[in-house]
């Protein structure tokens, strides 16, 4: 399938990019790499008058670093530069294996972190990890910059609290140790998850992909944790409060089970009992 | 042409094409169709099978799921270029290994298949048997030819299957 015909603005500067934002309102659609964006086009389920691409902003939202116990992404980053930064593999290790379980490496070349997490799809690794790790994304509209914390940032199915003339710019993250892991369950290669869990910082953030029309917390095994409960019986609680879709590859009871059984293998491998 | 469309040039097998397209236009359409190297084959259409798999600036990428206003700047190697992008007259030293490991059946995944493995040793230099399964995940070969495919990539990479 070809997209509809749109009109397309190559940005050179996030100003730019947020003033043509600004023009056109919700008839706009930033593209960074454009992995998420193009395929939705050719489906014809968005169909975007204008199409702004930011894909060539390197600079500031390009690139990693570490500092004051800080890691800071550039929206940019591309997830094959996450998976192969050996600051990221120190300071966020969580982050860099995630970014190397996106659909395969030719993908890996060309899509973005913030454009991943702009595009909010549940069903993504990238979202759920940021979820767990507790990070904060930062925004720059027309009245300037805004920090949204992950937790605040997901709201429905493709949907974000970004505005139509806000981009994602920097996504940052406490350094994080501690026991981690990522379980992502699949039946076809390059698939995305059916259901994956992240677990983060020795289980105090939990997260959940392809459980509801959000990435979401496993608040309850978090805590379930934190007050000592084994492995097994905080994995028990994965479930409670999702309301996972049913489809072709599962329905949501089949959803529920997964879950349960990947946060328990997520959390004996992060080294909880 | 429409209204909307932009003048672009891209870079392909090193040289300049100057071109109008509209910005709809897909990388790989503007390939075949526009430049005329159809060598890029297009499989499914949904960036799943890999089939137009080419390089830009030396990493693999599926030309179904660019467009080709987002390639303007870049350096695009299709199979055509593939050769010329080493010192020898002869073929590159993965399409010799295909060559020599009969690393096809019907040829038709075999331009994707040997870009995504070029991209894939040099992204991976220490790949085994396993990891080179993994890292052609996004490649696939519809007569099921895997096990000379594989074969090949070791070969390229100086291992022996």
């Amino acid at each position: 399938m070809i997209p509809a015909a749109f009109d397309y603005v190559r940005a050179g500067s996030v100003e730019e990019a947020l003033a043509a934002l600004a023009e056109h309102g919700d008839d706009a659609k930033l593209m960074a790499g454009g992995h998420s964006l193009i395929p939705l086009m050719r489906y014809r389920l968005v169909t975007p008058g204008v199409v702004v691409d930011v894909g060539n902003l390197n600079g500031d939202l390009r690139g990693i670093s570490v500092a004051d116990g800080t890691v800071r992404v550039g929206a940019l980053t591309r997830h094959s530069e996450l998976e192969h930064s050996a600051e990221l593999a120190d300071a966020c290790p969580m982050l860099a294996h995630v970014a190397s379980m996106v659909g395969d490496p030719a993908v890996r070349h060309r899509g973005t972190l913030g454009g991943s997490l702009a595009h909010a799809d549940p069903a993504s690794d990238l979202p759920a990890a940021v979820l767990a790790l507790g990070a904060t994304l930062v925004a720059r509209g027309p009245g300037g910059e805004r920090e949204i914390a992950a937790a605040d940032f997901f709201t429905g199915f493709l949907e974000s609290v970004l505005a139509d003339d806000e981009m994602l710019t920097e996504i940052r993250l406490p350094v994080s140790g501690g026991g981690w892991n990522y379980q992502k369950f699949n039946r076809r290669a390059q698939d995305w998850a059916i259901v994956g869990v992240a677990v983060a910082e020795n289980a105090k953030g939990v997260s959940l992909v392809n459980m509801g029309s959000t990435p979401m917390r496993a608040t309850a095994v978090e805590q379930a944790v934190a007050a000592g409960a084994s492995a097994v019986d905080a994995a028990a609680l994965a479930a409670d409060n999702a309301s996972p879709p049913s489809d072709l590859n599962g329905d949501a009871e089949y959803r529920g089970h997964l879950a349960r059984v990947l946060t328990e293998r997520a959390l004996k491998a992060a080294g909880i009992a | 042409m429409p209204a909307n469309a932009v003048r672009i040039r891209l870079s392909v097998n090193g040289r300049s094409h100057d071109l109008e397209v509209e910005p709809r236009t897909l990388l790989v359409h503007a390939l075949r169709d526009e430049i005329g190297l159809t060598g890029t084959n297009i499989g499914c259409d949904s960036s799943s099978c890999g089939a137009c798999t080419i390089l830009v600036d030396g990493q693999s990428a599926k030309s179904c799921t660019m467009l080709a206003v987002q390639a303007e700047g870049c350096d695009i190697t299709t199979i055509e270029g593939l050769a010329d992008t080493t010192d020898g007259d002869g073929l590159h030293p993965m399409q010799q290994a295909f060559h020599e490991c009969h690393g096809l059946q019907c040829g038709y995944c075999t331009p994707g298949m040997i870009l995504a493995s070029v991209s894939l040793l040099e992204e991976y230099p220490d790949l085994d048997e396993p990891g080179v399964r993994v890292g052609l995940e996004g490649n696939l070969c519809r007569c099921t030819g895997y096990h000379n495919i594989v074969k090949a990539v070791l070969s390229a990479a100086g291992k022996e299957a």
